[in-house]
């Protein structure tokens, strides 16, 4: 039998891609989710299922789509994953599900994120959205802080066990870092809302503008008759790096710059509002998919030339291969084994250039990899009008610290047990805001754990 | 939901300034001396911070006063009684702390700052302090709530640039007199940039005056509000830096660094006038039809 290769989907030409934000990948064709759907083999005993934080049932959907049943492909997987067309996009497959699939032993694994894209794109591009059944409702009153993958997978999640349960957004979208951090040309908008419109449509309320903590506390929801919580904020904190020459114009946060140029949509401007400056030369410092999307962003407004400026090397970058590709081949530059040292103004407090340093790896660290160390005297001078800081983020307090009782670990996470609960017998908690910055897919595995924890929870309690 | 516009009025004679009653009951529950809003007033708008000018549990209304600037401001005072803000988010950024100090007070307010000083004095005064109001603005046309100052300050002085009315100069030379006679507790200074600086220069101890504790609000550029953006980060004289959302806006007048700052709020000037000079295009437009 002659080996079926791997559909790979058409993308846009890097060369046309640059100058706008339509999406890179332009999803399969009938034609080829058929062929690529042909190449499962339909495992008995299937090991893909366990690399999925939620557990898909992937063979399942697949064999729908073999059967050129679309409708109940999409169906199906909803009811494992609310949110198919995020994650047939975002999700790190490469490292979860296709990692674990059986033709990648001796050959190219299925293309599973594609499929479900596919079969996500084909029902709202047919307008026949699919939404899950849910119980008849218990009027018992759940609150999800946070509008994130966490929030939308737990939320949708208690819906469906008939829950009345109302989202509280900080911004006037909801989507979390679905609309805030990850640009359109990744994750189209239209998809975010979309998805979050199936939710409104499982009888799922939503607070836009409403930061908990601020206009309401825990204690106010609690007065308002909610009785189980789950939080679910995120990491919204940007690591800043306290180095010479930060203050200088010029030197913004991979936060501020993705907000500015995706909620805020200020790769519109003036048509929208929200400025954003980057001058010619940009540098982003970091190596994850943030400081990926940030120079990619960066690009698309016009910057002549954009460099990544990472302190280990290739192999150990935390961004997909994917996105790494995609960078390449729209021709940001990188620059490995570099760390910053010093940002240098032009005497009238604008970014002029930035001091960095040559760096060698030793032994591996906590994380695994291997510690870069600076060479000595390797300084050199990278000039540049934007310098993007994408080195991470940490745990949020707006919101913890009116909660005092709520056990932090002591970065100022959320400790929780194995089912999302913390300390307070009440408050759950999932995603970034209890394991640090990670994926929307196992921010959505947090939520689904949790949602199946406050079902017990209130089974056991409100219920009585 | 949006934010229904209660109540406008024109402040002074300049016809710059504005004072809108929001709608906000929500807000208005948990606004408090110090505390700020992001608005943002349609779909395509930006987000910018307003400081809170007076709140009212009761009937659920929030007071915002703003000068019209840029295009934000611009589009905000073109809206009428009755219209709505698409997002009013807040209370955001810290209250004040209030306590019975065992001096007086000072409290100064410069041009569109005059307003966010009220609350401050208001609370003050209800937990027993004795509290001199300094107003000042440029010329006597930006003056505005004199009279709302005069019934709850132990003393109001009013200065302008140009002496258009009261003593001509600045809010700085009234302090100056002031706290070299008499012990004062604490200064709270709300302006520009340059007039908190020279505030602080007036009671920093080096100006052979004396040492006084100063706290200056923060207006910076900001997007989120929450501590997620850092844009409004401000840097402190000792080389540190903080965020004007989560950690003010008000703060100790003595460790900012207002050179920097100053530079910092300049960052999108050329965008604020492309901004500007389209919106004026359009309802040059729209103007024209009627």
């Amino acid at each position: 039998m002659v080996k079926k290769p791997r559909q790979v989907m058409p993308q846009q030409d890097p060369k046309v891609r640059i100058f706008n934000f339509n999406e890179v990948p332009q999803g399969f064709t009938v034609e080829m989710a058929q062929q690529e759907a042909d190449r499962c083999v339909q495992c008995a005993e299937p090991t893909c299922i366990n690399g999925c934080p939620v557990n898909v049932d992937i063979p399942g959907f697949i064999k729908f789509i073999k059967e050129s049943d679309y409708r109940k492909s999409i169906e199906y997987i909803k009811q494992f994953n609310i949110l198919p067309a995020i994650c047939g996009r975002v999700c790190p497959q490469e490292t979860q599900c296709e990692k674990e699939c059986i033709l990648g032993r001796k050959g190219e694994p299925l293309a599973i994120g594609s499929l479900e894209r596919f079969v996500a794109d084909w029902e709202r591009q047919n307008q026949m959205k699919a939404c899950p059944e849910c119980k008849p409702p218990n009027d018992i009153k759940v609150a999800i802080i946070g509008s994130g993958p966490a929030g939308l997978t737990c939320a949708a999640d208690l819906a469906k066990e008939g829950y009345n349960v109302t989202i509280y957004e900080a911004f006037h979208k909801g989507g979390g870092v679905l609309v805030y951090g990850i640009p359109e040309f990744r994750l189209p908008k239209e998809i975010v809302k979309d998805e979050i419109e199936t939710l409104e449509m499982l009888g799922v309320k939503i607070e836009y503008n409403k930061i908990i903590g601020k206009i309401l506390t825990i204690n106010d929801l609690r007065e308002m008759g909610y009785k189980a919580f789950f939080i679910g904020v995120g990491a919204g904190l940007p690591i800043i790096l306290n180095m010479p020459g930060l203050n200088l114009n010029g030197v913004l946060s991979a936060n501020e710059f993705l907000t500015r140029a995706n909620l805020m949509k200020a790769y519109l401007f003036p048509e929208y509002d929200t400025p954003i400056k980057i001058g010619r030369i940009i540098t982003v410092i970091g190596g994850g998919n943030v400081a990926l999307d940030s120079a990619r962003v960066a690009l698309r407004l016009g910057a002549e030339k954009v460099m990544v400026v990472y302190r280990r090397s290739e192999t150990e970058m935390p961004a997909r291969m994917e996105e790494y590709h995609h960078a390449l081949e729209e021709g940001i530059q990188f620059q490995f084994l570099t760390n910053p040292i010093e940002i240098i103004g032009d005497g009238d407090s604008n970014v002029k250039e930035l001091q960095v340093i040559k760096m060698e790896l030793g032994e591996p660290d906590d994380s695994g990899r291997r510690r870069p160390i600076p060479i000595k005297n390797s300084e050199f001078y990278i000039p540049t009008d934007t310098v993007i800081l994408a080195i991470g983020t940490n745990a949020n307090p707006v919101l913890t610290k009116t909660i005092p009782e709520l056990k932090l670990n002591k970065y100022g996470y959320i400790e929780t047990n194995e089912n999302g609960q913390t300390n307070i017998m009440d408050i759950f908690a999932g995603g970034d805001i209890v394991t640090g910055s990670a994926t929307v897919i196992s921010a959505m595995g947090a939520g689904r754990n949790a949602a199946i924890a406050i079902d017990k929870y209130l089974k056991e309690n409100a219920l009585k | 939901m949006p934010y229904k516009i209660l109540r406008k009025n024109q402040l002074g004679n300049s016809g710059t300034l504005f004072e809108m009653v929001l709608d906000t009951p929500l807000i208005a529950k948990k606004a408090f001396a110090g505390n700020f809003v992001l608005i943002r007033i349609d779909e395509t708008g930006e987000r910018f911070p307003l400081t809170i000018a007076d709140y009212n549990s009761e009937k659920g209304t929030i007071t915002i006063v703003f000068q019209v600037v840029g295009k934000s401001t611009t589009h905000l005072s073109n809206l009428e009684e009755g219209q709505e803000i698409l997002d009013v988010v807040g209370p955001l950024g810290n209250s004040i702390h209030i306590k019975k100090f065992q001096n007086p007070i000072i409290v100064i307010g410069g041009g569109v700052g005059i307003a966010p000083c009220f609350p401050q004095v208001k609370e003050l005064k209800e937990a027993g302090n004795k509290v001199y109001s300094i107003i000042g603005a440029k010329t006597a046309d930006l003056l505005f709530w004199k009279d709302k100052f005069a019934a709850i300050s132990d003393k109001l002085i009013i200065t302008t640039d140009d002496g258009s009315e009261s003593i001509k100069g600045f809010v700085t030379d009234p302090l100056k007199e002031i706290i070299s006679k008499e012990p004062i507790s604490l200064v709270i200074a709300i302006g520009p940039l340059i007039m908190m600086k020279n505030v602080v220069r007036a009671t920093n101890g080096k100006a052979e005056l004396p040492f006084i504790e100063t706290t200056v609000s923060l207006n910076t550029i900001m997007v989120d509000g929450t501590g997620m953006c850092g844009g409004c980060r401000f840097p402190t004289i000792d080389g540190n830096f903080h965020f004007a959302c989560v950690d003010g806006p008000d703060v100790d007048g003595h460790t900012v660094d207002f050179d920097n700052l100053m530079k910092r709020s300049t960052r999108y000037i050329a965008q604020e006038k492309i901004s500007m000079e389209k919106y004026v295009h359009q309802c040059e437009k729209i103007h024209n039809l009627k």
